[in-house]
Order: structure tokens, then C-alpha cells, then sequence
């Protein structure tokens, strides 16, 4: 057999450049944790209503009380629910989508948002966002003849202007709840 | 030797892989002009669809699939001298392929399949669509057993002696496309056929991604492998040469064969339905599969050098000039290698796992596909067809210039094209939307790129007409000159008298693919047994 030792050279360049990617890709994933989204969690996309987690008052942002924001996000044909949400810019932000009919994909445009929604399985993706602004929430994936026309939006707001927003709302909700409850108890 | 059979088989396979084309070329300039929303009165979004539909099928599976077939069965006869093994079963299975695309298209153009050529689940198509895809398949099976028998027949009858590379290579991909195409066939057979007849009431789309992605990465080299095949047992002996070596060729071959199988679920970076680990075990595989590919590239390069110098090339870079750029197969590989050194930068972002985010499902993928499929690969169909159609029709090419004029004009037409196409990925536009608004500033920028691909198209829509015209005219033409001659097998710059058997047999690496593809996707198959997860019922679209 001959191989030609110019021929061996460029294999070892070649291996050494496949190394290189592969090291880069390796650190980043095991020390800065920086991972494709892949939680495989089960869910059933036929009862999504009837689910805890994805009953539709529990969609779009939610703060724990250790401050911790999830976006739940639904897909279905054609769009994402709820169709709007505002978002604090600069933060660490848990997205978990879900479908209720069909396969779709999201991802949203100079972002690294961007997960497949496979019907059955919950799919999470954490992303936060330096820059505030308009983004359109796009779907990726061919769902049916209205795919086209699948779409949502997010706006990222000041870290600040947010977190007053936030507080102004809770305080209406807060009111409105006792008045409810006062009402209730007439 | 009379091989009229080999050659009416490889006529035939041929034809329907190059009508399949031209057809889907005007589908293709349709969507172009479509979801440029330019033109108000061809805006349709259900026969977009349609025609993506039946565009990705006609190119990804009927030209491939019938020209790779034909291509294998005058390369069998041809390199062994030997006669095609089972003739009739070779037309059955050719037969079966075509009826399987002939039942394929009916739901396919009546808007009953618009699934897309990757059919996924749960969205659902006719029945017709699936039993017809089926039908395709096993016809190239058919393909596959007439390779594998006719390569053991010949070394049986030469004992200890050297396969002749063109056939090793064609053997190497009938047991690549074997392997490859277990995964959609259980995906096929097991999910959606018996969903679409309601035999059952759900399927686990996750299950469906993970058997499609068994295929979906190999199924590319499948259609590459009669590229890299010409590169190297034709590309040195037409421009002047000698192949620099067969034994890197060979080696190159294995590994792309080995390595292509058990790394399809980078396809799925972006899917829940998976552990990180695996992902990330596929990653690796998919920089080790990109290996014999730079090996490739260096193996013709050099061969390309040496028959520059042959042809008393000076310097550095002086032997490229004096190639034989008028010979359409020394054109066809320096355009060709240019749209893969392009495209392989492309590549390598799609195969970074993480970074992978920034451009997945984007238009960036099918303008990537393009350049490194409809540009490295077809291009190297074309040449094919050019180098052949004279020993097929034994009358002359009807003119190589017009050759060379449609060479360059796919290549421009192709850079045009997909240059936009990768720059809209970048700027977030989706891959497989019609025209659309999405009422945002952002989507205002993307209307320019979208003429420039309009432009593209028409010139690849010419050159492919062209291509169409020069095989017709050279088949059919009236001439009364006869050519003769022979296939020119490259000669490699060192002999190879023996090898040892792994190097001349696939026996061994039959076994290596079996433990790889177990340890790849064993565990992300079976976790969807063990799992308690949740079917989804078959929606229409
Ligand atoms: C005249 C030349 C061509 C034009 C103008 C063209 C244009 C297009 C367009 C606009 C799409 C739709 C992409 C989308 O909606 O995201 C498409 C899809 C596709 N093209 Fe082409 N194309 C051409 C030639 C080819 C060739 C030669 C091949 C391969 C041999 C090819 C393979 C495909 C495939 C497989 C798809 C399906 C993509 C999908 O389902 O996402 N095309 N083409
Ligand atoms: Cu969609
Ligand atoms: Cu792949």
C-alpha cells in the first residue's frame, strides 16, 4: 500500500482541524453550559387545557418568587399563545413551549431563541436579551397551509421599565382580587 | 463486450431522472417568484406548497435516486466487463421505482401530499404518497442486491485481485443507501402508513424525527458518493493526469460510508425529545464524517495538479491555467469543488451543535442545501451525463461549448441564488414560507435578497434547459456520425497490485456500521419504548 506522506500530512491537518471544532464545541457545552435545548419531558398534547402547567391562565410570564421568570408559551395552529408578551431585557428567561396539534419550530429573529415543539414533549430553552426591542416570534417549521401566518410577538423593555410595569400590574390584579373576594363575601 | 443492456438500463433510469428535473426547475422558479410577493396574481399558499411539495421530492428522491441507479448499473458493466447479473429483475425493479413515483405524484399534484419531501407526522398525506415512496424505495433495494451480487461475482472469478475503484465506490454507496434507508422505511411502514389508514389511531412524532434522522444525514452522501466517484476514476484521465492516490480514495470512501450513518440526529439539535449527551456524541461524528471529505478535495486537487504540470503548468499557482478548462469534465469539477469549499464553511456553522440556533430552520438551510446538493452534486450529474450520453447513444456530444456554456451558467446562476438565500437565514426569515408579511420592520429588509434569488433562478432555469436540450439533441439529433471508444477509467500515479481485504471488501465494515449504528442510536430509539410518552392523531394541513 502507498500513501503519500504529503497525502498523511494533510490527514493529521485535517484531524487537527475536526479536533479544534470539536474541543470548542466540548468546552462550551460542559463547562459554560451551552447546550442545544434537550430536557425530554413527556407531556400530552391532546390534554394540554386540562394540563396544570399549560392551562391557559398560567401562559406567558411568570415571576417565582425567587424571582426566577418561565415564559409558557402554547403552539397551535397558527400562532403562539398568548400572542403577545413583554419581556425585561438583560435577564435570564425560561422559555417552555408545548404543542397542542402539530410539529412546529420558534425561534426568534438575532436571537438564540430557537426550539423545535414537537407534539408530546415539553421543550425548553433559556436565552436572555441584551438588546430591548420588537421580536417576532416565527414558526420554523412547515405546519399546514397557514404556516405562513404563524407568528407572535415579544417586546423586550428596559430591565427597569419592566419591573415597575410589573409591580403597577400586580397591584391592580391585587385590587381587583380583593374587591372580588370582598364581593364575594357580600 | 455487448453491454446494450447495461446501457438501455442506464439510458432509461437516466431519462427519468433528468425529466424529473426539468420539471421540478420550473417548479422551483415558480416558488422563487412566489414568495418574492411580487406578483400579486401567482400568490397561492396552497400551491406553494404543492409545488415545494413535489419540487423537494422530484430532485431529492427521483433524480437521485433513477440516476444514481442508472449511473451504477453502466459502471458495474462497464468497469467489471461483466454483463449485468438478472436483467429482468433489474427492469422489475426499475418498474417498481417508477410506479412508485408515478402513484406518488398523483396525490402530490392534486395538493393531497403537501407534506413536504420530509413528511413529518403528525401533519399526514394521502396513503397514495406513502405507498408510493415505499414503492421507490424497494425498487432501489432491487438496485442495491444487482450491485453487491455482481461485485462478489467478480471476485470470485478474480480471486486476490483488486476491485476496480469505480465499482468499489458504487458497491460502497448500494451498501450505504442499504443501511440509510432502514430508518424512513420503519418510519414509513410502521407509523405513517398504517395512521393514514387508520389501522391505528396515534403515532409518536418524536419516534418519527428520531427514525427520519437514521436517514436524513446519509441519504446526502448517497447522492454525492457518484460525484465523488467521477472525481476520482474519470476527473484525472479527462484533464490530463493520473489520480494520486487510489488506496486514500479507497479509505476516503469507508469512512464516509461508516461515519455518515450514525450521526443523523444533528438534525435534531433542536429537538426536545433528546438528551444533550446524544446530541453532542452525533456532533462529534459529524466533524470526524467531514474527514474524508477534506481528503477528498486533497486527492483531486493533487490530481488536478499533476495534470496541470503534465500539460507543462509552471509555479504555484501556474498549473491551473493550463488545465483543460474546456473538457466539461475538468469545468465541472473546479466549479463543482468551488460550491463545496463555499458551502463547507456553511456546513461547518450547521454542524457547531449550539451555534446551530442561530440558523436553524432559516432560509440559510435550503440556501445552504442548494449550493452543496443542486450546485457540488448536480453539477457532477451533468458532467456525467455529458461524459456518457456519447458511449450510451454511440454518437457525439452535439457540441461542447454549448456543454461548458451550461456548466457555467448552473454555477453562476447557483451563486446568485443561494448567496441571498444564506443572507435571509441570517436576517431570521424562515425556510418553507410562501410570500409573506409578517408586519414588521424586519421583514421589509429581506425584500431585496428575495429579487436577487428571482434572478438566480432564471438563470438556472436556462442552464437547465440547456442541459435538457443538449442531451435530446445529442440522442435524438439527426447525425450520421458514430462515435467509438471506451470509458476512460483514471489510472492512479502508483499501481495498486494487492490490497488487503479491507481495503477490497465491505465485509468487515458491514459489521463496524452494526456496533456504531447500535451504540448511536440504540438508546434514542429504544428510549421511546421505555418512556411514557404520548401519541398524537394523524391532522390533515
Ligand atoms: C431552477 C433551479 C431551482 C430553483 C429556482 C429552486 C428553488 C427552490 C425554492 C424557492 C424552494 C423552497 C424553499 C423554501 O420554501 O424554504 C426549493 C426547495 C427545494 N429545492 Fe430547489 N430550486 C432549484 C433547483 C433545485 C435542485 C437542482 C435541487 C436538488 C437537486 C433542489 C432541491 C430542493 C429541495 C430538496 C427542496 C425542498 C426544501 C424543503 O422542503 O424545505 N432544488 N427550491
Ligand atoms: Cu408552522
Ligand atoms: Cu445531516
Amino acid at each position: 500500500m502507498h500513501i503519500d506522506p504529503l497525502e498523511k500530512k494533510w490527514v493529521l491537518i485535517s484531524l487537527g482541524m475536526s479536533a479544534l471544532f470539536v474541543s470548542i464545541i466540548m468546552i462550551d457545552a460542559l463547562f459554560h453550559s451551552v447546550n442545544a435545548p434537550s430536557n425530554v419531558e413527556t407531556i400530552d398534547s391532546r390534554k394540554i387545557h386540562l394540563s396544570k402547567e399549560f392551562a391557559e391562565d398560567n401562559l406567558g410570564v411568570q415571576v417565582a418568587d425567587n424571582g426566577d421568570i418561565t415564559v409558557r408559551m402554547v403552539a397551535g395552529r397558527y400562532a403562539f399563545f398568548p400572542k403577545k408578551i413583554i419581556l425585561p431585557a438583560e435577564t435570564k428567561i425560561t422559555f417552555r413551549w408545548v404543542s397542542m396539534d402539530v410539529l412546529h419550530g420558534v425561534h426568534m429573529p438575532m436571537t438564540n431563541m430557537s426550539t423545535m415543539i414537537v407534539p408530546g414533549y415539553v421543550a425548553q430553552v433559556e436565552s436572555s436579551f441584551p438588546r430591548p426591542g420588537e421580536y417576532p416570534m416565527l414558526c420554523n417549521e412547515y405546519c399546514g397551509l397557514g404556516h405562513d401566518h404563524m407568528w407572535s410577538k415579544a417586546f423586550v423593555i428596559d430591565k427597569e421599565e419592566w419591573e415597575a410595569k410589573r409591580a403597577k400590574e400586580s397591584a391592580a390584579l391585587n385590587t381587583t382580587a380583593i374587591a372580588k373576594e370582598e364581593s364575594n363575601n357580600e | 463486450m455487448n453491454n446494450t443492456t447495461a446501457k438501455n438500463l442506464a439510458l432509461s433510469h437516466m431519462w427519468v431522472a433528468f425529466t424529473a428535473f426539468i420539471v421540478a426547475c420550473f417548479m422551483g422558479q415558480f416558488q422563487v417568484l412566489e414568495r418574492s410577493g411580487l406578483f400579486e396574481s401567482l400568490t397561492s399558499i396552497s400551491l406553494y406548497f404543492t409545488s415545494v411539495s413535489t419540487h423537494g421530492v422530484l430532485m431529492a428522491y427521483v433524480l437521485t435516486t433513477f440516476f444514481i441507479m442508472g449511473f451504477g448499473y453502466y459502471t458495474a458493466s462497464d468497469s467489471l466487463k461483466i454483463p449485468i447479473w438478472n436483467p429482468k429483475l433489474a427492469w422489475a425493479g426499475f418498474v417498481i421505482a417508477l410506479l412508485g413515483v408515478v402513484i406518488a405524484a398523483v396525490p402530490l399534484l392534486s395538493g393531497l401530499a403537501s407534506v413536504l419531501y420530509t413528511f413529518y407526522p403528525p401533519v399526514t398525506a394521502h396513503v397514495a404518497f406513502y405507498i408510493g415512496v415505499t414503492l421507490l424505495v424497494v425498487g432501489s433495494w432491487v438496485w442495491c442486491g444487482i450491485m453487491i451480487v455482481m461485485f462478489y461475482q467478480w471476485k470470485k472469478s478474480n480471486p486476490g485481485k483488486v476491485v476496480p475503484l469505480a465499482m468499489f465506490a458504487t458497491t460502497a454507496n448500494a451498501l450505504l443507501w442499504l443501511w440509510t434507508s432502514v430508518g424512513v422505511a420503519a418510519e414509513v411502514l410502521f407509523q405513517l402508513i398504517p395512521v393514514a389508514l387508520g389501522l391505528m389511531d396515534t403515532l409518536d412524532p418524536g419516534l418519527a424525527r428520531t427514525l427520519f434522522a437514521w436517514t436524513l444525514h446519509p441519504i446526502v452522501y448517497f447522492w454525492l458518493i457518484p460525484a465523488y466517484t467521477a472525481f476520482y476514476v474519470f476527473v484525472p484521465k479527462q484533464a490530463g493526469g493520473y489520480l494520486f492516490s487510489d488506496e486514500a480514495a479507497r479509505m476516503a470512501l469507508i469512512v464516509l460510508v461508516v461515519f455518515s450513518l450514525p450521526i443523523g440526529m444533528h438534525h435534531l439539535y433542536m429537538d426536545p425529545e433528546h438528551a444533550s449527551g446524544w446530541k453532542l456524541l452525533h456532533g462529534v461524528g459529524t466533524f470526524i464524517v467531514a474527514l474524508p471529505t477534506l481528503v477528498t478535495g486533497f486527492t483531486v486537487i493533487a490530481s488536478l495538479e499533476i495534470a496541470g504540470r503534465l500539460r507543462g503548468g509552471k509555479g504555484l499557482f501556474g498549473w491551473i491555467g493550463s488545465l483543460p478548462w474546456s473538457n466539461p469534465m475538468t469545468l465541472g469539477v473546479i466549479l463543482s469543488l468551488l460550491m463545496l469549499i463555499l458551502g463547507g464553511f456553511g456546513g461547518i456553522v450547521n454542524a457547531s451543535y449550539a451555534m446551530n440556533a442561530m440558523i436553524h430552520n432559516t432560509a440559510w438551510v435550503p440556501g445552504h442545501f442548494h449550493l452543496i446538493f443542486a450546485g457540488t452534486t448536480v453539477i457532477m450529474y451533468f458532467t456525467i451525463a455529458y461524459y456518457l450520453w456519447p458511449f450510451l447513444c454511440k454518437k457525439p456530444l452535439v457540441s461542447n461549448s454549448l456543454a461548458l456554456v451550461q456548466l457555467w451558467t448552473w454555477f453562476i446562476g447557483m451563486s446568485i441564488m443561494t448567496t441571498p438565500w444564506h443572507v435571509l437565514g441570517l436576517l431570521g426569515q424562515p425556510r418553507r414560507i410562501s410570500s409573506v408579511q409578517y408586519n414588521n420592520v424586519l421583514t421589509m429588509t429581506w425584500e431585496p435578497y428575495e429579487i436577487l434569488m428571482i434572478l438566480g433562478g432564471l438563470v438556472l432555469l436556462s442552464s437547465a434547459c440547456l442541459f435538457f436540450y443538449i442531451l435530446v439533441k445529442t440522442q435524438f439529433g439527426a447525425t450520421t456520425e458514430v462515435f467509438v471508444g471506451e470509458v476512460e477509467y483514471a489510472e492512479p500515479l502508483h499501481e495498486v497490485k494487492e490490497l488487503p481485504e479491507y481495503l477490497n471488501d465491505f465485509r468487515l465494515w458491514n459489521k463496524v456500521i452494526a456496533v456504531l449504528m447500535f451504540i448511536s442510536f440504540g438508546v434514542p430509539i429504544l428510549q421511546f419504548f421505555f418512556m411514557d410518552t404520548y401519541g398524537s392523531s394523524a391532522w390533515g394541513y
